[in-house]
């Protein structure tokens, strides 16, 4: 038996800056994860349906936009309200250190912002992943 | 582990997620599931999409799925991309030309990585098609890795195999090695908005009036997925090609083929499963290393006594 964690890197909102996201997508590929890419623009609706679809065990959001508040919180919701609270939520972006505490008090469980080692991010998700 | 067969025959998306997962995993709590949906399998039409890297598959498969959602069909597609063979890890990036059926009921999207699998396609295919099969789903789309030019497993599983090329590649039916050649049900020359879709086709042509001995001529259709235009020219030839399995009666011999190629798959890995259980096995292996390395057996013969050992 292979259990392969899987994520889903997603880019919710009007937000068309993804370069970040691809190279944690691929440094995630490289520690022998399965990443889901899903490309520009999504509505937290349909980030939250292809996490069900693909059945991911990680949801990663990038945003660089500023409506982290808004999109990420409404895709922790989502999650929830469809009882998918074993998926880990991490963000990434530009996002304020005052916003991480609220962040965190929504679902999402980390934030990390730009300079973070990818090695971090690998070794968190290793860590925390919850199924 | 919760039985989740109902669930899938009901349709539920989750569980479909979720038994997918399973199978992937070689998870032995699928295998009750399986056993029960696969009486409920049989009636979704198989289409696998295969052709040379970068012809457009996923944005095809796309237009084909929107297609068949307008005829109220239930869709279900399966996209896979290579499994890295150093890291493990695999990029699933098909579903960026899809997004705009991700949250339509209708449809089911899953990308899969082809976890050293050769062939283009994943070992896991035949059960998710099953389990897209036993949950309602009319269409079933595959979309192989679409790397080399010898993706030609397809046909075990598809009941109708697009090829998909396009034009501009240079003399591009030469791309088309004998293999990649023989399985198309249909021709696909895609992007035909570009330059040179009239020698590509041309081209095809003239190879296929060489192929005198069988007895239904491969269609060729033009796309063009970016200009949404042959889309419903395609449409038709799938359905004319189910139409020709079903009276040719090769659609019989074609499932039969698939579920052959199922079941010595299961064989396959149940087989290396025993053979690579650690436990069972080291001590007979070290055992025969330390043999071998001090010369008193060779090689083969310490193979033979292994094998000996686990089919008796």
């Amino acid at each position: 038996m292979v259990k392969k964690i899987r994520v889903l890197v997603a880019k919710p909102g009007l937000d068309g800056h993804d370069r970040g996201a691809k190279i944690v997508a691929r440094a995630l590929r490289d520690a022998g994860m399965e990443v889901v890419y899903t490309g520009l623009h999504q509505t937290a609706q349909q980030i939250v349906t292809t996490a069900m679809q693909e059945d991911v065990d990680v949801v990663g959001l990038s945003l660089l936009s500023g409506a982290h508040m808004t999109l990420f919180v409404d895709v922790a919701e989502l999650l929830k309200e469809k009882h998918m609270q074993d998926v880990l939520i991490i963000g990434g972006g530009i996002i304020p250190q005052e916003d991480v505490p609220r962040l965190k008090k929504a679902g999402i469980s980390e934030v990390f912002g730009p300079g973070t080692p990818v090695e971090d991010i690998v070794s968190y998700i290793k860590k925390n992943v919850k199924r | 582990m919760t039985n989740l067969a109902p669930k899938i025959i009901s349709g539920d998306h989750r569980s479909i997620a979720r038994l997918i997962s399973l199978v992937e995993n070689d998870d032995p709590d699928a295998v009750e599931t399986m056993k029960q949906i696969h009486r409920h399998t049989g009636m979704a039409t198989v289409i696998g999409v295969t052709g040379v890297m970068g012809s457009g598959k996923s944005s095809l498969i796309f237009e084909l799925a929107v297609a068949f959602r307008a005829e109220e069909k239930k869709v279900g597609i399966i996209a896979i991309d290579p499994t890295s063979p150093f890291s493990g890890g695999a990029l699933l990036g098909d579903r960026i030309r899809m997004t705009e059926l991700s949250t339509d009921e209708g449809v089911f999207i899953r990308s899969m990585g082809t976890r050293g699998m050769m062939g283009g396609l994943t070992s896991a295919l035949y059960d998710v098609v099953e389990i897209l099969d036993a949950a309602g789903m009319d269409i079933i789309l595959i979309e192989t890795v679409g790397v080399g030019q010898d993706e030609v497993d397809i046909v075990k599983i598809a009941d109708t195999t697009l090829v998909v090329l396009i034009p501009g590649l240079g003399d591009s039916v030469q791309t088309i090695k004998a293999g990649l050649m023989e399985i198309a049900d249909i021709f696909v020359v895609n992007k035909a908005d570009k330059p040179g879709i009239e020698q590509t086709i041309a081209e095809l042509e003239s190879m296929l009036d060489l192929q005198s001995s069988l007895d239904r001529r491969i269609p060729i259709v033009a796309t063009s997925a970016k200009e949404k235009k042959g889309i419903p020219q395609l449409t038709n030839k799938i359905k004319e090609h189910q139409t020709y399995l079903k009276t040719s009666k090769t659609f019989e011999q074609r499932r039969r083929q698939r579920y052959e190629a199922e079941l010595i798959e299961i064989i396959r890995k149940r087989l290396m499963e025993f053979i690579f259980d650690e436990k069972k096995l080291k001590s007979t292996v070290d055992c025969c290393i330390e043999q071998i390395s001090k010369k008193e057996l060779d090689p083969y013969t310490a193979a033979d006594q292994i094998l000996g050992k686990i089919l008796k």
